[in-house]
C-alpha cells in the first residue's frame, strides 16, 4: 500500500467528512488526553487532509487516546478526529498483522474497579 | 420676573425610589421666581401633561421646569404641550433627574440633593431664556446623485420613483461603476452585468433621472433645500444627441495603443471608444491624450466614418449650473496600489494579479473571453495561490489600517468559481481570518472549502519569488506551526479598497467631514447612518466606509427615503438655536468661520456710524441660520465674544455654572 491508498484507507475507516473541519480547535480544547499526545486531535484531521500519512503511522498519540469520544461530541462541524485517529490505530494494527489483545488475555487483568467500558475500548482499540 | 412653574416627575420608581420628590416639590417653591411646583408619578402621560398646561393656564407661567428623564426622551412632548397652551417652546427647560442623578445614586439624602441642585440649575436658565421662533426656508424639489455606480444608480431609481427629478453625476464616460466590472457576485453566483445592465437600462428610461456622464460637480453653494451646484461637462468630442453607438468609429480607429480602463488596463483599446457593450450612454468619447487628430491634427478618421456626423473635435467643457434640494454622495472605491508591498512581487510579475484583475480574466466580455490564462505567457495555470489581506489590517504605511470587509467572500468566489470551470487546477489561500458575516457568507464560504477542496491556509505569505517561471510563495501554515512554499503559476492578491480619491474634492465642496482613510463621516454611526452630519447630504456605498453590494444597496434606497422625506416638504423648518454675531463686537478675524464643521459662517463687509455723522466699513461675521447646527464651537472661539448661542447664551450658561455652585 502507499502513501495515498493508506491516506484513503484511513479516510475510509475513520467514516468522516474530514474537509467539514473549520480547524477551530475544540476537538484539542475538550480533550482530557492531550498533554499525552505528541500529535493532537486537531492535527490528525489537518494531517489527514494535506495527506501527511507517514506522521500519522509514527504517531505514539493513538495508543494515548482514550477514546472517550468527547472530541466528537464537541466538534461544531460533526467531524469525528476520534474516528481518524481510530482508524491510524487500526491501520497500524493491521499492518503489525497481529491483535494485541485477545479474548483469554481479559480475565487475569480484570480489576473490580475497571469500568466496563474501558475493557470495549481497549478491545476495540488494540484489535485488528 | 418670570413666573416659573417646577413639575417633578416621579418616572414611577425610577427616579422617586432614589429622590424625594414630595419634598423636592416643597423645597424648590422657595426659589425666587418659582410660583407653582407639582410632583406626579407620570409627568409624560396624558394626565401629568394636563397637569401641566392647566398650571401654565392657572398661575400665568412664562417658563417651566420639568424635573424627569432626559431632555432626549421627553423634551419635544413637553415642548409640545407647552405650545398647546400659548406658551413659546423654548421656555420650557429638563432637569434630568434620571439618568444624571437617581440611576446613578444610591443615597436617597445625597441624591435628593443633588436633584435640588439641577432643579435650581434649569431655573436659573429658564429665568435668562426667551421666547424663540423657528425660521423657514424653501426646498427644491430636485436631487442630485454625485456617482453613478450601484449606490447612485439604487438611490436615483428610487428618488426617481417617488416622482421626483434626479440627476446623476459620473465622472466616467458611462455609468455603471465598480459593480460593471465584475463577473459574477456572492453568495449567489448570478453574473453581475446581468442583474446590474437593467438597473442602468432603467435609469436611463425613467424620466426623471438626467444621466450627467463624463461630468464632475465644481462648486456647490447653499445649504440644505437650497443647494446651487454647478458641473463641468467635460468634452467628449463626440455629440451625445447625435450618437447611435454603431461602433463604426472604433473599428476604423488607427489608433490602439490606448490601455483598457474597463478591463483593468489588461488589454487595448482604441482612442475613440465605448467603455463596454452595456454602457449608458452607449455613446463614445474620445480620450483626448490618445487621438492623432486632436494630437497632431492629422487623422480624423473616425468624422469620416460617422454616419450620424457626431464627431466634433473642437468641443469644449461646459458648464452647468443647477439647483438641488439633497445631495447623495456615491462615489465609491478602487484597489488600493500595491506596489509598496514588494514581499509579493507584483510590479515585477506579470502573474501576480489583484482581485479586480481576476475578475476581468474570468468574464467572459474581459481581455481573454472568459479563458483563465495567465498574463505572462496566456497559459492555463495550474496552481493558483490567493493571499488574503493585501493591505488591509496594515498600519505599516504601505496599505490602511481597516478590514475591506469584501475580500474574504470575493477570495471565496474566485477560488470555487476557478475550481468549478478548471477542475484540474489546485487552489490555495493565505488567510489570517476568514471573515464572513451576512446572510448564506458562511454557508457560502464553506462550499469552497468542502465541496470544491481550496485548500486554506492559515497564515500570512512573506515572500514571493520568480524561480523558472514559478512564482515560489512562501508563508506560515500557523495551524501546522510551519513555513510552507507553494509553486504557483499565479498569484492573485485580495487588495483592500479605498474610497475614490476625488471624494476629497467633493467633501470639501460639501463641507461634509471626512475621516483619516477618506471615508465620509456619518452623522451617528448606529442611529443616522446614512446622514452626512451636513444636512441635506446623504451617504451612499463604499464612501461611507467598506461594504458589499447588498449593504450598498440597502444604504442607498435608505438615503433615497431621506431624501423624499425631505424633498416632500414645502419649507424647512430651522431650528432657531443658532449662533448669532454681535457686529459691534466682532473684530473680523474669521476664526469662527474656520472652526464651523458646517460652513455656516460668512463674513461680508458693512458700514457702521462711528458719530459726528461718519461711517466706517468693517468685516463682520455673518451667520446662516439654516445650515448652523448650534453646535457652539464659534461662540467659545471668538476672543472677542462677539459671538453667542440663541437659547443657550453665554450668560445663561454662566447663571447654570453659578446656580451649581450656590452653597
Amino acid at each position: 500500500m502507499d502513501k495515498r491508498e493508506t491516506g484513503e484507507q484511513i479516510l475510509r475507516i475513520s467514516g468522516t467528512e474530514i474537509r467539514k473541519c473549520m480547524k477551530c480547535g475544540k476537538c484539542s480544547g475538550r480533550c482530557p488526553a492531550y498533554r499525552e499526545m505528541d500529535i493532537k486531535p486537531h492535527q490528525f484531521v489537518g494531517y489527514l487532509i494535506k495527506g501527511k500519512t507517514e506522521k500519522l503511522l509514527e504517531s505514539e498519540a493513538i495508543w494515548h487516546c482514550l477514546s472517550c469520544m468527547a472530541c466528537v461530541e464537541r466538534c461544531p462541524r460533526g467531524v469525528a478526529p476520534q474516528g481518524v485517529i481510530e482508524a491510524v490505530r487500526t491501520t497500524v494494527t493491521r499492518m503489525q498483522g497481529k491483535n494485541g489483545i485477545s479474548a483469554e488475555d481479559i480475565p487475569p487483568i480484570v480489576d473490580e474497579l475497571i469500568p466496563q467500558q474501558l475493557l470495549v475500548s481497549a478491545y476495540r482499540k488494540y484489535n485488528k | 420676573m418670570q413666573r416659573i412653574g417646577v413639575f417633578i416627575c416621579w418616572c414611577g420608581s425610577n427616579i422617586a425610589a432614589t429622590v424625594d420628590v414630595e419634598r423636592l416639590a416643597q423645597l424648590i417653591k422657595a426659589e425666587p421666581g418659582v410660583v407653582f411646583s407639582a410632583d406626579y408619578q407620570y409627568m409624560c402621560s396624558e394626565n401629568g401633561q394636563q397637569l401641566i398646561k392647566n398650571a401654565v393656564k392657572d398661575y400665568n407661567l412664562t417658563g417651566i421646569v420639568i424635573g424627569s428623564c432626559s431632555p432626549r426622551m421627553h423634551e419635544a412632548t413637553f415642548r409640545k404641550a407647552a405650545e398647546s397652551v400659548g406658551l413659546n417652546p423654548y421656555m420650557v427647560e429638563v432637569a434630568n433627574l434620571r439618568e444624571q442623578c437617581s440611576w446613578i445614586h444610591k443615597d436617597r439624602e445625597e441624591a435628593t440633593k443633588k436633584a435640588l441642585v439641577l432643579l435650581r440649575t434649569a431655573i436659573a436658565k429658564v429665568r435668562l431664556d426667551a421666547p424663540l421662533t423657528a425660521g423657514e426656508s424653501p426646498v427644491v424639489k430636485r436631487a442630485l446623485v454625485i456617482g453613478g455606480g450601484i449606490a447612485g444608480i439604487q438611490a436615483a431609481l428610487d428618488i426617481a420613483e417617488a416622482g421626483f427629478p434626479v440627476d446623476i453625476v459620473e465622472k466616467n464616460p458611462t455609468i455603471g461603476g465598480r459593480m460593471a466590472q465584475l463577473d459574477k457576485t456572492f453568495p449567489t453566483l448570478d453574473c453581475s452585468a446581468c442583474i446590474l445592465t437593467p438597473k442602468m437600462v432603467d435609469c436611463a428610461q425613467n424620466e426623471n433621472i438626467d444621466i450627467l456622464s463624463y461630468s464632475e460637480v465644481e462648486d456647490v453653494k447653499g445649504f440644505v433645500g437650497n443647494f446651487k451646484v454647478r458641473i463641468r461637462r467635460k468634452a467628449r468630442y463626440v455629440d451625445e444627441t447625435k450618437c447611435t453607438g454603431c461602433k463604426v468609429c472604433m473599428e476604423k480607429c488607427p489608433s490602439k495603443k490606448g490601455l483598457n480602463e474597463f478591463n483593468m488596463n489588461l488589454n487595448n483599446r482604441t482612442a475613440i471608444y465605448i467603455p463596454f457593450a452595456q454602457a449608458i450612454p452607449n455613446v463614445a468619447v474620445i480620450d483626448p491624450t490618445q487621438c492623432l487628430k486632436l494630437k497632431t491634427g492629422k487623422c480624423g478618421v473616425c468624422q469620416k466614418f460617422c454616419g450620424a456626423g457626431a464627431i466634433d473635435y473642437t468641443m469644449q467643457d461646459t458648464f452647468v449650473e443647477r439647483e438641488y434640494g439633497a445631495i447623495v454622495v456615491a462615489t465609491g472605491f478602487r484597489p488600493i496600489n500595491v506596489d509598496a508591498f514588494n514581499e509579493y512581487g507584483y510590479s515585477d510579475n506579470k502573474d501576480v494579479i489583484t482581485s479586480l484583475e481576476l475578475e476581468r480574466l474570468m468574464n467572459a466580455a474581459g481581455p481573454t473571453n472568459g479563458v483563465l490564462l495567465r498574463p505572462s505567457d496566456n497559459t492555463h495555470p495550474k496552481v493558483i495561490t490567493f493571499i488574503q489581506c493585501v493591505g488591509s489590517r496594515d498600519v505599516s504605511g504601505c496599505g490602511k489600517p481597516y478590514c475591506s470587509k469584501i475580500c474574504c467572500m470575493y477570495t471565496a468566489k474566485h477560488a470555487m468559481l476557478i475550481r468549478e470551470k478548471y477542475p484540474d487546477t489546485e487552489v490555495h489561500v493565505f488567510y489570517i481570518d476568514v471573515r464572513t458575516p451576512g446572510k448564506n457568507y458562511d454557508e457560502f464560504y464553506r462550499r469552497a472549502v468542502e465541496q470544491y477542496g481550496v485548500d486554506y491556509i492559515k497564515g500570512m505569505v512573506g515572500k514571493v519569488w520568480n524561480e523558472n517561471g514559478k512564482l515560489m510563495v512562501q508563508g506560515a501554515d500557523l495551524i501546522e506551526n510551519e513555513q510552507v512554499v507553494i509553486p504557483s503559476d499565479l498569484v492573485v492578491l485580495a487588495t483592500a479598497i479605498e474610497p475614490e480619491p476625488s471624494v476629497r474634492k467633493i467633501a470639501t465642496l460639501l463641507t461634509a467631514s471626512i475621516d483619516t482613510n477618506n471615508f465620509l463621516n456619518e452623522s451617528h454611526p448606529k442611529l443616522r447612518p446614512v446622514e452626512s452630519p451636513t444636512a441635506g447630504v446623504y451617504l451612499a456605498g463604499v464612501c461611507q466606509g467598506p461594504k458589499d453590494i447588498p449593504e450598498t444597496v440597502s444604504q442607498a434606497s435608505a438615503c433615497a427615503a431621506k431624501v423624499i422625506g425631505l424633498l416632500v416638504k414645502n419649507h424647512l423648518k430651522t431650528n432657531p438655536c443658532v449662533a448669532r454675531p454681535d457686529e459691534t463686537a466682532c473684530n473680523g478675524c474669521s476664526q469662527c468661520a474656520n472652526v464651523c464643521a458646517y460652513g455656516a459662517i460668512t463674513y461680508v463687509d458693512k458700514e457702521f456710524r462711528i458719530g459726528g455723522g461718519k461711517t466706517e466699513t468693517r468685516r463682520v461675521a455673518q451667520v446662516n441660520p439654516a445650515v448652523c447646527q448650534g453646535c457652539g464651537a464659534c461662540t467659545v472661539t471668538c476672543p472677542s465674544g462677539a459671538m453667542d448661542l440663541s437659547g443657550f447664551s453665554t450668560a445663561q450658561i454662566l447663571s447654570e455654572v453659578e446656580a451649581i455652585c450656590r452653597k
